[in-house]
């Protein structure tokens, strides 16, 4: 192996920066492209707009309640207006007006903004991490692993977990980060890993795969540096779309009130449904449109991201 | 099958005898019954070192099969391949390395081979990372160096771009940078010019046999074109229906076929001159697969000269007919 | 004779995010009845772009910046659309690169083949056209029993096979085959090509081939054309193209493959690539890459011009050896010029 030591004749191998340095800029400009791309998507665009107003919106809950709002008033859980009649209907000092027991709606709104953006985000963390580790594995392996994990997806992909959850909350109930997680999980362990197993293999065969083998890598070594890679502007994608069901599957739970979350979206309807308005919903408008709206544009702010992603992850879509 | 007489006498890099890969396929959609198609059938050959040998034939005729079974892409049915007198089978944990220090392969097209979200420095320096070879300068170095010996000059001007960069001339030269910058002494050459332009092909031919000379290297270039098997291999050997059917020198097998499938296949071959009129091939119908094949002679259905003694007997082995010229035909 | 095509200095471009690609630039030629074309070029030379530009299908970003194409008389471009597709299948048929995978798997070559009959020619009736399937498998060498077979049933050579019958089912005039044998066998392209001109000269029909390998044109063409980022180099009647090429492309490319034929010779490399024609070379756009470039080269845009009887030519400094001794020339050669020539490092 001594040949392999340098006999280089220029001079000592010299790269102009620091490789980390290379590495960092590099990274910038395939970020910078891929943004480029992603901005030709409108739709992508509107959803990464929403995202931001919601970010905006709830980032100033923190400041609204050490500043202008009083917090014995405005607190979204212990609040409550003795100046008036409850639910009262939007005014100068509630802007969405009051929910049954006096509490304010915006401050209401805006306290469960940050909340939904933890437990989306997280939840969808874990799925995607579960779902590219276990479907790469799947697919690399094939075999009684592949089997395996497929069935636990298929079992869950088949499984009414939402009622399930329902009747088994009805006897413990789950408090949110405990929830975020089980979300996560079900949704690595489910659909996503089949998808992103049908990514994986068709990666898998392809000839780098095969040169990185010629070239003595590991199965590790080929799952690391090939097939994840390769996998990840995918896993990304349905990251999008995991965090919109994530979202939708604690509203539906919240409003059956089956979750020991004081405060959520869903929480809201739930207190405006159990209180009897909703019977009359066209008069109390103001206590379930808001957080209606808030899940309905949330959800469907990721989704778009999702879509405009889809474009850049698979150049095929592209408008040309 | 006997191999023939010369084993000893040279330095042989490679040896493989009586090598066969099967496949299980199956037939119906509704039948359990399990047909195997025999892709690589009782091949045996040997490559000197420093010699060229070429691995000629046409689509399904077991050509990539035989060399993925030889870098251990793939496993033998049965058979024993030696590189250097080791049993690739056998190879095993930090052996395993050594091997792939030695043994390296180039893939056919340059468009699939290199992972499109690598830097060519990434890319040919992979060999180097998962082997634990030098330090992060030497690398480097190495990489430069080898970048530079494949005509990719400045190597700087490639070190961190992408292979969706690089034209298909380039990134050949990247994948074979890659297969060389361990300094391997032997590499499987899998059609490297197939996907290329001509302009661009011609190039790559000459680096091929260019880096031969200069590193002394030994390859086995698998082609389906007879024409850059001669201008690069110093032996041809021709495969039909994972049968070795002919196996001699370059010029012996383009001038002088003796094999009724070599003299078809070359009198195919379209030549550059409008003014040459080329005789009709000498050939019946078309391709089959290997599947479950009956033990005669492989060609014995698309023969022109097939006399009926040929239905009877066993598949003909190869045969030296002198000069190291080898035959598998029972009419020679 | 008859002339049935004629490209009058065409000219067409691409518009991409980039700006316009420069795909056909001043091209013309004609082709009479009965008459065999090969254009030959290395990928992204525009030969498929002049394809598409005779049969007028191009994409959508595609515009016609200038010139002519002339098919028995008529303007293409100036025709509507309707006249236009009574002229495909019927005047002109094309076989796509890769044809074997045109064909759709769901229905039965014949069914295919008689489906195309019938929409071209209303007139004919379902037994007619289904008659006429079984003698064009005749002629292109299916035994006419597999008509009501699956594409899936059929092996490659048999594909490309079908889908040479579904071009001739009209009688056209002109067949455009872009690499029909591209993706094939040697023996099965060999059996092919031969088919192909044997129906050829028997209906008396033109073709245009269009290939990057420079021996399959040599063997079926009367006339090739050489065409490199664009534009045509180099077009006359093969022999003389083959025996005497006068373009420095022409002859490098007829140089730069290995032969089967006679004795083991150098091959003679090009060097760098072919360039981008979002911004092609001044000049001749061969001259980046031409060792024989000279400064006329690099600025004047080289004329074509007919040099001798039907050998037309774009080039300031032609080869002037003849085809024998010629590779005297390869010896000469600067090493190594370029990216894509060797020997510009030695070993270690």
């Amino acid at each position: 192996m001594n040949e392999l030591v340098p006999t280089h004749e220029t001079g000592p191998a010299s790269l102009a920066e620091p490789i980390w340095k290379i590495r960092w800029k590099l990274t910038r400009r395939s970020l910078r492209q891929n943004w480029e791309i992603f901005k030709e998507s409108r739709i992508g665009m509107l959803g990464i707009i929403l995202i931001i107003a919601f970010g905006i919106f709830g980032a100033m809950w923190p400041i609204m309640i050490n500043t202008v709002w009083d917090p014995m008033v405005y607190d979204p859980v212990v609040g409550f207006d003795p100046m008036m009649m409850h639910p009262s209907p939007p005014s100068g000092t509630h802007l969405l007006g009051t929910d049954p027991i006096g509490r304010d709606i915006l401050a209401q709104l805006m306290h469960s903004t940050g909340r939904e953006f933890l437990l989306g985000v997280l939840s969808a963390l874990i799925t995607v991490v579960i779902g590219t580790a276990v479907g790469t594995a799947a697919a690399y392996y094939g075999g009684l692993i592949d089997t395996f994990f497929m069935r636990i997806a298929d079992i869950i992909l088949l499984f009414p977990f939402i009622p399930l959850l329902v009747v088994v909350g009805a006897m413990v109930k789950l408090s949110f980060l405990p929830f975020a997680i089980i979300m996560g999980v079900l949704g690595g362990f489910g659909g996503i890993t089949i998808i992103l197993k049908a990514q994986a293999l068709s990666v898998s065969v392809r000839p780098y795969i095969d040169a990185a083998r010629v070239a003595g890598g590991s199965n590790f070594h080929i799952i690391v540096s090939h097939i994840i890679p390769n996998v990840l502007p995918l896993s990304f994608l349905y990251m999008m779309f995991s965090v919109t069901s994530a979202i939708l599957s604690e509203a539906t739970l919240s409003f059956f009130g089956v979750l020991n979350i004081d405060m959520s979206w869903g929480m809201m309807i739930h207190t405006a449904d159990v209180a009897g308005y909703l019977f009359d919903f066209a008069r109390y408008w103001w206590l379930w449109a808001p957080a209606g709206l808030a899940i309905t544009l949330f959800c469907a702010a990721f989704y778009m991201v999702g879509r405009g992603l889809d474009e850049v992850v698979n150049p095929r879509l592209r408008k040309r | 099958m006997a191999l023939p007489a010369a084993t000893e006498s040279k330095d042989v890099i490679l040896e493989v005898s009586n090598l066969s890969k099967y496949y299980p396929v199956n037939q119906g959609f509704f039948t359990r019954q399990k047909s195997l198609l025999h892709a690589v059938d009782n091949v045996s050959f040997q490559v000197n070192r420093g010699e060229v040998l070429g691995l000629v034939g046409e689509s399904g005729c077991g050509k990539t099969t035989t060399g993925r079974l030889i870098v251990r892409l793939a496993t033998p049915t049965s058979g024993r391949i030696l590189i250097e007198d080791t049993d690739v089978a056998e190879i095993k944990g930090q052996d395993m390395m050594e091997f792939r220090q030695k043994v390296q392969m180039i893939f056919q097209d340059p468009y699939e081979s290199l992972d499109p979200r690598m830097t060519i420095f990434d890319i040919v320096a992979e060999p180097l990372n998962v082997n634990g070879i030098g330090t992060f300068e030497e690398r480097e170095a190495q990489v430069e160096e080898m970048l530079s010996l494949v005509g990719l000059a400045p190597p700087s001007a490639f070190l961190f771009r992408f292979p969706h960069e690089l034209s298909g001339g380039q990134r050949q030269r990247v994948a074979i940078a890659r297969a060389l910058v361990v300094r391997p002494s032997f590499v499987v050459a899998d059609e490297p010019t197939s996907m290329l332009d001509v302009s661009i092909r011609t190039g790559i031919m000459k680096l091929m046999a260019q880096l031969r000379e200069d590193l002394g290297i030994s390859y086995l270039y698998i082609t389906h074109d007879l024409a850059v098997a001669r201008y690069l291999c110093d032996r041809i050997a021709v495969m039909y229906l994972g049968k070795i059917v002919e196996l001699g020198n370059s010029e012996d097998i383009v001038k002088r076929p003796l094999h009724p499938y070599t003299k078809a296949l070359i009198s195919a071959v379209p030549v550059p001159d409008p003014a040459i009129d080329r005789p009709l091939p000498n050939i019946k119908g078309g391709v089959s697969k290997p599947i479950d094949p009956k033990p005669r002679c492989r060609f014995y259905d698309r023969c022109p000269e097939s006399a009926d003694s040929c239905a009877e007997a066993e598949n003909p082995e190869l045969r030296d007919i002198g000069g190291g010229h080898l035959v598998a035909c029972h009419l020679l | 004779m008859d002339t049935l095509l004629r490209l009058e200095d065409l000219t067409m471009h691409y518009k991409t995010k980039a700006g316009w690609v420069q795909a056909i630039d001043n091209v013309s030629f004609s082709l009479h009845r009965g008459q065999s074309l090969g254009l030959v070029g290395e990928s992204g030379c525009g030969k498929t772009s002049v394809a598409m530009s005779i049969m007028r299908l191009l994409p959508y970003n595609a515009k016609l910046v200038k010139g002519r194409v002339l098919f028995g008389g008529h303007d293409l471009y100036t025709l509507s659309d309707e006249e236009v597709r009574q002229l495909r299948w019927k005047e002109v048929a094309m076989i796509f690169q890769a044809a074997m995978n045109s064909l759709n798997p769901v229905y039965s070559v014949g069914n295919q083949i008689v489906e195309a009959i019938v929409t071209h020619e209303p007139e004919t009736g379902e037994d007619e056209a289904r008659e006429r399937v079984k003698s064009l498998f005749e002629l292109v060498g299916i035994p006419k029993e597999r008509m009501d077979h699956y594409p899936h049933e059929y092996s490659g050579g048999m594909k490309q096979r079908a889908v040479i019958a579904m071009a001739l089912a009209c009688n056209p005039s002109l067949i455009i085959a872009d690499e029909p044998t591209t993706a094939l066998d040697v023996i099965v392209q060999d059996k092919i090509l031969r088919e192909i001109e044997e129906i050829r000269r028997t209906i008396n029909m033109s073709m245009i081939y269009i290939s990057h390998d420079v021996s399959v044109i040599a063997e079926v063409s009367d006339i090739v054309g050489v065409m490199y980022a664009g534009r045509l180099l180099e077009l006359g009647p093969a022999d003389d193209v083959f025996k005497r090429p006068k373009n420095p492309y022409t002859y490098s490319l007829m140089n730069a493959y290995p032969s089967i034929l006679g004795e083991k010779h150098d091959l003679v490399t090009i060097p760098g690539e072919p360039p981008n024609l979002l911004d092609p070379p001044t000049g001749c756009r061969f001259h980046p890459r031409c060792d024989w470039a000279t400064k006329e080269c690099r600025e004047v845009e080289p004329a074509w011009r007919e040099i001798t009887k039907g050998h037309y030519l774009a080039c300031h400094n032609p080869v002037r050896t003849e085809h024998g001794t010629a590779h005297n020339k390869t010896a000469r050669r600067a090493p190594g010029k370029g990216g894509d020539g060797i020997g510009t490092s030695g070993g270690n």
